[in-house]
C-alpha cells in the first residue's frame, strides 16, 4: 500500500471536489489532486504526479515519472497488484 | 558487481560504491537505519547491502504501516466488522494482518462485510451508494497516507454523509525514530531517511536527529542509485565529523513538505496522547486521532470498541525485527511457522515488510559475504 505510482494528468473532471482523470500504464482512473493545491499554482492536464491511495502526492518531471515507472515495473508482482487495486477503484 | 548494471546509470552506481568503499575506516562497524520499507524493499530487490563493505550493516526500521499495528487494534476493526449493518472498508494488506482471533479475511469468510478498497474515496463512494448502511474505514499509514484520510473526511463532512466513519489508526514519523534513538538495545551511526512520507512533512522533522543525538540522516529516493547515494552520504558526513539533514531526494521532497497536506491534516486529527506500536509498546503522541471537530465521524466513538490491549505472540520477533536489533532470520518463527502465506507477524504480511523482504528475495539464513 505504500507504493505511489506516477501518472499523467488527463482534464479536470470535477472542479469543486478537485478530482481529475490521470493515465496510468495505459489505464484511465479518477485521482483527487486536491493535495497539490496551493495559493498560486495546482496541477494540470499534462502534469505528471505520484499517486498514493488515490491521491496525487508529489508533482514530478516526466523524467522522474519515467524512472519510477521503470522502477516499478521490475519490482514485479506488487505494482502489478497495485495497479489492478486501482483499476478496481473508482473515486466518483 | 552485481545489479549495478540495471542502476539508471550504471557508471554513477560504480562510482558511488567505490566512494563508500573510500568512506569507511577499517576496523569500525556502521549501522546505518533505513526507515522506510519501501527502502527496504528496494535494498533486497537489488542486492544493495551485497555493494556494501562487510562492515556497512543496514538495519531495518519501523516504517511499513501495515507492520505497526497491533493485534488489539486488528481486534478492534474486527469487532466493528461483526456490528449488524456495518460495511468495514480497509486497504488490501491490512486484511491478512493476524489479530489475536483471526484476521479481517477471515473475519469476511465467516459472514462480516468486510470490502478491500484502494483509496479513501473509494470507501465514500460505498458509504453513498449504501445509505442504508454503516461505512467504516480503518485508517492505516503514516503521514505519506493521512492527508488522503484528511481530504475524505473533509468531503463526507461537506457533503453531509452521515454513514461514513473512520477507524483512524494513522501513525507519524518522527516518535518512534526517538524512541529507538532512546533505546539501550540499539546503537546507530546514521538513517537514511523515508521518502514519500517527507514529500509530505518535508526534511524539517527530522532535524532533531542531528541536533540531538549527534547522528546524520539523508533522506532518500527508492531507485538503488537513490539508496546507495544516501548511504554515501551518511558515511560522508561520519567520516567528515559532520551531522545534519541531508535531501538526496530533492527533486522530489522539498524541505518545507507539502503544506496543503500539513494543514488539512491539522484541521481533520490531533494527536493522541499515545499510541500502541507492534513491538515498540506504547510510544507519546504518535498516533492520530479525529479532532474535536470531526468526532462524529470518528468509529470509535460512534460504536463500541473493545480496545483490549493484547500481547504479541509469544513466538514472534516482529518487535526486535521493528528495532532492527535482530534480523528477520534469527527469529525463530521465520519461514517456518511464519511465511508470507500464513504469517504470524506483521513484518511477514506486507511485502513492505523487513521478513517478507528477505523471504520473497532468498535471503534465509546467511552472514554477509564480504565484497
Amino acid at each position: 500500500m505504500c507504493l505511489a505510482i506516477p501518472g499523467q494528468v488527463v482534464e479536470i473532471v470535477d472542479e469543486d471536489n478537485r478530482l481529475a482523470t490521470v493515465e496510468v500504464a495505459g489505464v484511465r482512473r479518477t485521482v483527487n489532486i486536491g493535495l497539490l493545491d496551493s495559493a498560486d499554482s495546482c496541477v494540470g492536464p499534462g502534469d505528471w504526479v505520484l499517486i498514493h491511495v488515490g491521491f496525487a502526492i508529489a508533482q514530478v518531471d516526466e523524467e522522474e515519472a519515467k524512472a519510477t515507472r521503470d522502477l516499478l515495473v521490475a519490482m514485479g508482482a506488487d505494482y502489478e497488484q497495485e495497479l489492478e487495486e486501482l483499476k478496481a477503484s473508482v473515486i466518483e | 558487481m552485481r545489479f549495478v548494471d540495471e542502476f539508471r546509470d550504471a557508471e554513477l552506481g560504480r562510482a558511488v560504491a567505490g566512494e563508500i568503499l573510500s568512506l569507511v575506516e577499517p576496523g569500525r562497524h556502521y549501522k546505518v537505519m533505513e526507515v522506510c520499507g519501501g527502502h527496504t524493499h528496494s535494498i533486497y530487490k537489488y542486492g544493495i547491502d551485497d555493494l556494501l563493505p562487510a562492515n556497512v550493516e543496514l538495519v531495518h526500521g519501523p516504517g511499513c504501516p501495515v507492520c505497526v499495528i497491533p493485534m488489539g487494534r486488528v481486534d478492534d476493526g474486527i469487532a466493528l466488522a461483526h456490528v449488524e449493518g456495518v460495511i468495514f472498508t480497509c486497504f488490501g494488506d491490512m486484511m491478512r494482518v493476524p489479530g489475536a482471533n483471526g484476521s479481517l479475511l477471515e473475519a469476511k469468510a465467516a459472514g462480516a462485510d468486510v470490502r478491500m478498497v484502494y483509496s479513501p474515496l473509494d470507501a465514500l463512494r460505498i458509504a453513498k451508494q449504501n445509505p442504508d448502511r454503516e461505512v467504516v474505514f480503518f485508517a492505516i499509514g503514516f503521514e505519506t497516507t493521512a492527508p488522503s484520510t484528511a481530504l475524505t473526511l473533509k468531503r463526507a463532512r461537506a457533503e453531509g454523509v452521515k454513514n461514513f466513519s473512520c477507524m483512524c489508526s494513522h501513525v507519524t514519523i518522527v516518535p518512534p525514530l526517538r524512541a529507538l534513538l532512546e533505546s539501550p538495545d540499539l546503537r546507530l551511526d546514521g538513517f537514511i531517511g523515508p521518502g514519500h512520507v517527507s514529500t509530505v512533512v518535508g526534511a524539517r522533522p527530522f532535524e532533531f536527529i542531528p541536533a540531538d543525538y549527534g547522528k546524520p540522516v539523508a533522506i532518500a529516493g527508492f531507485e538503488p542509485l537513490d539508496i546507495l547515494q544516501a548511504i554515501a552520504m551518511v558515511l560522508r558526513q561520519l567520516a567528515e565529523g559532520r551531522c545534519e539533514v541531508e535531501n538526496q531526494y530533492k527533486r522530489v521532497v522539498p524541505y518545507e513538505g507539502n503544506l496543503r497536506a500539513l494543514e488539512v491534516m491539522a484541521e481533520v486529527f490531533e494527536l493522541r496522547p499515545h499510541f500502541e506500536w507492534r513491538g515498540l509498546g506504547f510510544i507519546s503522541h504518535s498516533g492520530l486521532k479525529l479532532s474535536a471537530a470531526y468526532a462524529d465521524l470518528d468509529a470509535e466513538l460512534r460504536f463500541e470498541v473493545p480496545g483490549v490491549r493484547v500481547a504479541d505472540p509469544k513466538a514472534c520477533q516482529c518487535g526486535e525485527v521493528l528495532k532492527g536489533v535482530i534480523k528477520p532470520w534469527e527469529c525463530k518463527v521465520f519461514g517456518t511457522a511464519c511465511t508470507p502465506e500464513r504469517p504470524i507477524g506483521t513484518c511477514m504480511v506486507s511485502s513492505e515488510g523487513a521478513c517478507a523482504a528477505y523471504y520473497n528475495y532468498g535471503r534465509f539464513a546467511r552472514e554477509r559475504e564480504v565484497v
